[in-house]
């Protein structure tokens, strides 16, 4: 019995690495960018939320309301009259810019808060626990599988079912036919990274209800993002969760065995999976 | 004056820099010394980058793992086998030269971004394993034991030679090796470019299709560059270390220390030119030195910086000067002798 409690803690910490990766994902799949700074955006937004909730005195569910909108534009903005320019054949400058961007992000952060843990706080929610059968979960963790399932439904349902993804997926193919279709990449491509930073908004969410937050931790965070985007494969959004769900259930049965191998098991598992399958398991995209 | 004239002078003066260079021991201080010692070893590191990243195309992020790898065998040498801290250098670069193996058969399959993903996780991989090897101290790390550099082959040498204390030949020692592993690296990666497969590599970074329809096999190619400089950063890591004295997995593995600056030294300076980490490590130690009194203010710095040189002159600081002045320091064009173009080639 266990074990089936490992697995299901594991698969509901796979469920908070899918939404750190979904905007990740998305911006990826559209147009081959790798952010190497999206860890430190959703840190950025955690603490934009913070402010927010300090401010207003606002529950942190409200006060992602008032953050999702300012991160679009920081997105957009930031796609606009940054990384459109090193977008290209050559993958070092968009690698480098955004590698830039993260050390600024960072110490930016750290001069403005300082290096203090940080924490959003929920009240008795974070607490409340649900029995399933033989085991117990935490509401918050099956809230916030439950909320990267949504997440990545409403992409997909924006990704297949509208004229806005029907560009988005035209200009993954192709940008230069989608261009000659009267589609502007460059627009497709700053709203891609507002709604990716919106994602990242949600995602800071439950990183500050669930776990203490400082300036430092995007990268660590970042590179779990990473390998569910990879394994999943490039431009399946349910690859993601796929890929954060196996990353989480790797983590969760290190750990049971021993505590000081869980995040190794997961990196482990994800040189599997590549070993077998260098282009990931649900390839949607070629590269 | 002619550009070859031009070409000669600097030439001159990058000779008359490093003898300079070797008599800091002697004539300055020894902050100075230890000083120095991390600018020249950072430069090691950023030399190495710059021929994965900027020659061969292979955009690491994990190169902390040969670092890290290379002080952990330094110090398994010296501690668990009784060696001498110089000999335990070598063997830091042996290290990481077979760490980079099972490292490059598992990234090369992944092309383009994914492999910069990979080296990274590759890289952690290698740190929390490290974390386990209890006899060096496991997650909290360990110390040379007291003594050790004091004792090393040369230093006695040294001290009667200098007339100083045991700690500041061993100082001096360091140093010097440090000099030397630039100078070799730079020299090895001039003449390697020059050569017959050098010409292959960056025929294979500018149009991959081509460079195979002639003969060259990129892959070779490439895995034979990953692993040269796994040895180069090896041999850096395991010198560092000799001078910290002390290491611990989140040292000696870091990726800010040793990937984040070095990236930013190489791309300031110029990445793809050879004397591009020179110019960028000067850089990076003036900036640190003006701005030691604001905390991360000079990370900030170094970040912009980097992306505006990114976003508006790709070839850095020295590709900007190259193209202004038409010197060439260590110049990589193969030109014909009969004729010479008058404007400026295509990239």
């Amino acid at each position: 019995m266990i074990w089936v409690d490992t697995i299901v803690q594991g698969i509901l910490l796979g469920g908070l690495y899918a939404l750190f990766a979904a905007g990740l994902s998305l911006v990826f799949g559209i147009m081959r960018l790798v952010n190497l700074a999206h860890g430190d955006l959703i840190v950025l937004a955690a603490f934009l939320i913070l402010t927010v909730v300090n401010l207003l005195g606002l529950s942190p569910f409200v006060a992602v309301l008032i953050a999702a909108p300012v991160m679009f534009a920081v997105g957009w903005a930031l796609q606009t009259y940054v990384l459109n320019r090193v977008l290209g054949d050559d993958i070092l400058p968009p690698l480098l810019v955004t590698f830039g961007l993260s050390v600024v992000i960072q110490n930016g952060l750290l001069e403005g808060f300082s290096a203090d843990s940080q924490k959003l706080s929920a009240g008795p929610i974070e607490a409340a626990s649900l029995p399933l059968g033989p085991i117990t979960v935490g509401v918050m963790p099956l809230l916030t599988l439950i909320s990267a399932v949504a997440v990545i439904f409403a992409l997909n349902q924006l990704f297949y079912r509208t004229k806005l993804g029907r560009a988005f997926r035209a200009t993954s193919d192709d940008a230069v036919t989608a261009g000659l279709m009267g589609i502007r990449p460059r627009n497709v491509f700053a709203i891609a990274t507002g709604i990716a930073m919106v994602v990242a908004t949600i995602a800071a969410l439950y990183l500050g209800i669930r776990a203490n937050f400082d300036p430092s931790i995007g990268p660590a965070r970042l590179i779990y993002a990473f390998e569910a985007v990879i394994i999943g494969g490039l431009g399946s959004l349910w690859g993601t969760l796929a890929g954060g769900i196996l990353i989480g259930v790797a983590q969760a049965l290190g750990a049971a065995v021993n505590p000081e191998w869980q995040i190794l098991a997961g990196h482990i598992a994800f040189v599997l999976v590549l070993l077998i399958r260098p282009r990931g398991l649900f390839p949607r995209a070629n590269d | 004056m002619t550009n070859s004239s031009k070409s000669t002078l600097s030439r001159v003066i990058a000779v008359l820099a490093v003898l300079v260079l070797a008599l800091v021991p002697v004539i300055g201080s020894r902050a100075m010394v230890q000083d120095l010692f991390m600018v020249l070893t950072l430069l090691v590191l950023a030399l190495n980058w710059n021929m994965l990243a900027g020659f061969a195309g292979l955009v690491s992020v994990g190169q902390q793992a040969f670092v890290g790898i290379g002080a952990y065998a330094m110090f398994g040498g010296v501690i668990l086998w009784g060696w001498d801290p110089l000999p335990a250098i070598l063997l830091g670069g042996v290290a990481a030269m077979l760490l980079s193996l099972p490292i490059a058969f598992f990234t090369f399959r992944l092309n383009g971004a994914y492999f910069a993903i990979g080296t990274w996780v590759s890289a952690e991989i290698v740190r929390l394993s490290m974390a386990q090897w209890k006899a060096l101290g496991g997650g909290t790390g360990t110390s040379l034991p007291k003594g050790t550099t004091k004792e090393m082959i040369g230093v006695a040498q040294i001290k009667e030679l200098l007339g100083v204390s045991s700690s500041a030949a061993s100082d001096a020692l360091t140093y010097w090796l440090a000099l030397t592993l630039a100078v070799v690296t730079l020299l090895v990666g001039y003449l390697f470019l020059r050569s017959r497969m050098g010409l292959g590599l960056q025929a294979i970074r500018d149009n991959v299709e081509a460079a195979r329809s002639v003969g060259v096999d990129p892959l070779r190619l490439k895995a034979l560059v990953f692993v040269l400089t796994a040895f180069g950063t090896g041999l850096c890591g395991a010198l560092l270390f000799i001078q910290i004295t002390r290491v611990s997995p989140d040292a000696a593995f870091s990726v800010v220390d040793w990937t984040a600056f070095v990236i930013f030294i190489t791309v300031i300076g110029g990445i793809g030119t050879l004397p591009g980490p020179v110019v960028g490590v000067l850089v990076f130690y003036i900036l640190q030195r003006v701005l030691a009194d604001y905390g991360t203010v000079y990370l900030i710095v170094l970040g912009l910086i980097g992306i505006v040189i990114m976003l508006f002159a790709r070839k850095g600081l020295w590709g900007m000067f190259t193209e202004k002045t038409g010197i060439e320091l260590l110049p990589l064009r193969h030109r014909s002798l009969q004729h010479r173009p008058s404007q400026r080639s295509g990239n």
